[in-house]
């Protein structure tokens, strides 16, 4: 299994976001992770993510469409050909979480899975 | 097997994933006197996965569905009907291969010796192709049909890949429950629970809720489902949701180990945790007692 770590994916940028009233908000840490599907297979099944960081999940697929949940984080998208489906979300605990395909997308559909690790 | 507990005895055990018992349908014995409903069986046989091969779990594939319905057929008394709630077949990705399943599927079946048998899809007969093959060989997706005075709804949420009932499908139940009687016993047929038993699993619908909630103003509402391929028992409110054994391997109670995957077979216990279930529509007393049958006498 491959696990990519934390800091290959994070966005450091400071983003120049400015408020309403005119002042800087504050800067934003994001990691951003890429992840493509095909049958029956995340490319990262393993994802290593920071507790309290912000994550966004950017989905796509190289064959048909495929799911990707995680009911533990209330997370859930579709990855699509063609297309880039981002999830954003903020991991709130630490401990190892499956994910899963939840789109019927073949004879090893309920094989496809892959698991979050989230630490402190 | 056989248990009967009361309404109060359910609830406590329905969290157990134990043994039991039946359900109580407070005002179901009223109801019948004016809609004619009597004391029958009927049989729900689930998650058979013709074409399944895998000897670690089951080495017998290939001959546990013709040894279910020979214990069907050897019951003492015959039910009203049967159902099949669904993952008749196997998956496959081959629309030959699926079909041939599905003909195989269907002339084991047909030994059946009893007057009915009812057929609804799971996602490995119909998530694939939207059900199409399915309807070729077992006719609609869902459907209703009263026996009895007992009103049945099939529900079709498998064959959207999303594991969905849909919009229309929903339409349609609340059509087909706005025109009922008050107090009619209404039984649901279907494959996937209507409730999040474990999501983390699968072992969801995604709009079950909106079905569940369409049910809720019943009075006498209970669920008969298959997918999670083990015996297990459920209140939403005041409905009922049995899930039945599978005839192909058990999988593990929900969350019990990290990954789901079906129980190794057992040497030392053929078709442990597989089987069928009877139900006996107690009209007088007002209960569904469930009697949960091996797959062999042995």
């Amino acid at each position: 299994m491959r696990s990519v770590p934390v800091s290959l994916w994070a966005v450091l940028g400071l983003l120049a976001v400015v408020g309403a009233a005119g002042m800087p908000s504050i800067a934003a840490e994001e990691q951003v992770i890429r992840i493509t599907t095909k049958k029956f297979e995340y490319d990262l099944r393993e994802i290593t993510l920071k507790r309290g960081v912000p994550v966004v999940l950017e989905l796509t697929s190289s064959d048909r469409v495929h799911g990707f949940n995680q009911p533990d984080f209330g997370v859930r998208g579709d990855a699509v050909p063609g297309m880039v489906t981002r999830i954003r979300f903020t991991p709130n605990k630490t401990g190892e979480f499956v994910f899963f395909c939840d789109v019927f997308c073949g004879d090893g559909h309920e094989e496809m899975s892959g698991t979050l690790i989230v630490k402190d | 097997m056989s248990h009967k507990v009361d309404r109060r005895d359910f609830l406590k055990l329905a969290g157990l994933g134990g043994a039991v018992f039946a359900s109580g349908l407070s005002g179901w014995a009223q109801a019948a006197k004016h809609s004619g409903a009597q004391e029958f069986y009927f049989v729900q046989l689930s998650d058979t996965h013709w074409g399944f091969s895998g000897p670690k779990a089951n080495p017998d594939a290939a001959n546990t569905l013709k040894k279910a319905v020979a214990a069907v057929n050897s019951l003492e008394q015959k039910p009203d009907f049967v159902v099949f709630t669904g993952d008749l077949t196997h998956t496959t990705d081959d629309p030959k291969l699926r079909r041939a399943r599905m003909a195989e599927f269907r002339d084991i079946v047909s030994a059946l010796t009893v007057k009915e048998v009812r057929f609804m899809p799971g996602e490995h007969d119909a998530s694939l192709d939207r059900g199409e093959a399915y309807q070729e060989f077992f006719g609609k997706l869902y459907y209703t049909f009263d026996h009895k005075g007992v009103h049945f709804i099939a529900l079709d949420n498998v064959s959207d890949p999303n594991a969905a009932i849909g919009a229309e499908q929903l339409a349609w139940l609340k059509q087909d429950l706005k025109q009922l009687r008050p107090g009619t016993p209404i039984a649901v047929l279907t494959h996937r629970p209507l409730f999040d038993l474990y999501p983390q699993w699968d072992w969801a619908t995604r709009d079950g809720a909106a079905a569940v909630n369409l049910l809720l103003p019943h009075k006498n509402v209970t669920v008969f489902y298959g997918h999670i391929h083990q015996e297990h028992h459920h209140m939403t409110g005041h409905i009922a949701h049995h899930a039945a054994k599978s005839l192909i391997f058990p999988l593990p109670p929900a969350g019990s180990v990290p990954k789901r995957g079906p129980v190794p077979w057992d040497e030392a216990a053929p078709y442990k945790g597989m089987g069928f279930r009877v139900v006996e529509a107690d009209v007088k007393d007002a209960y569904y007692k469930l009697d949960e049958k091996p797959v062999t006498r042995t």
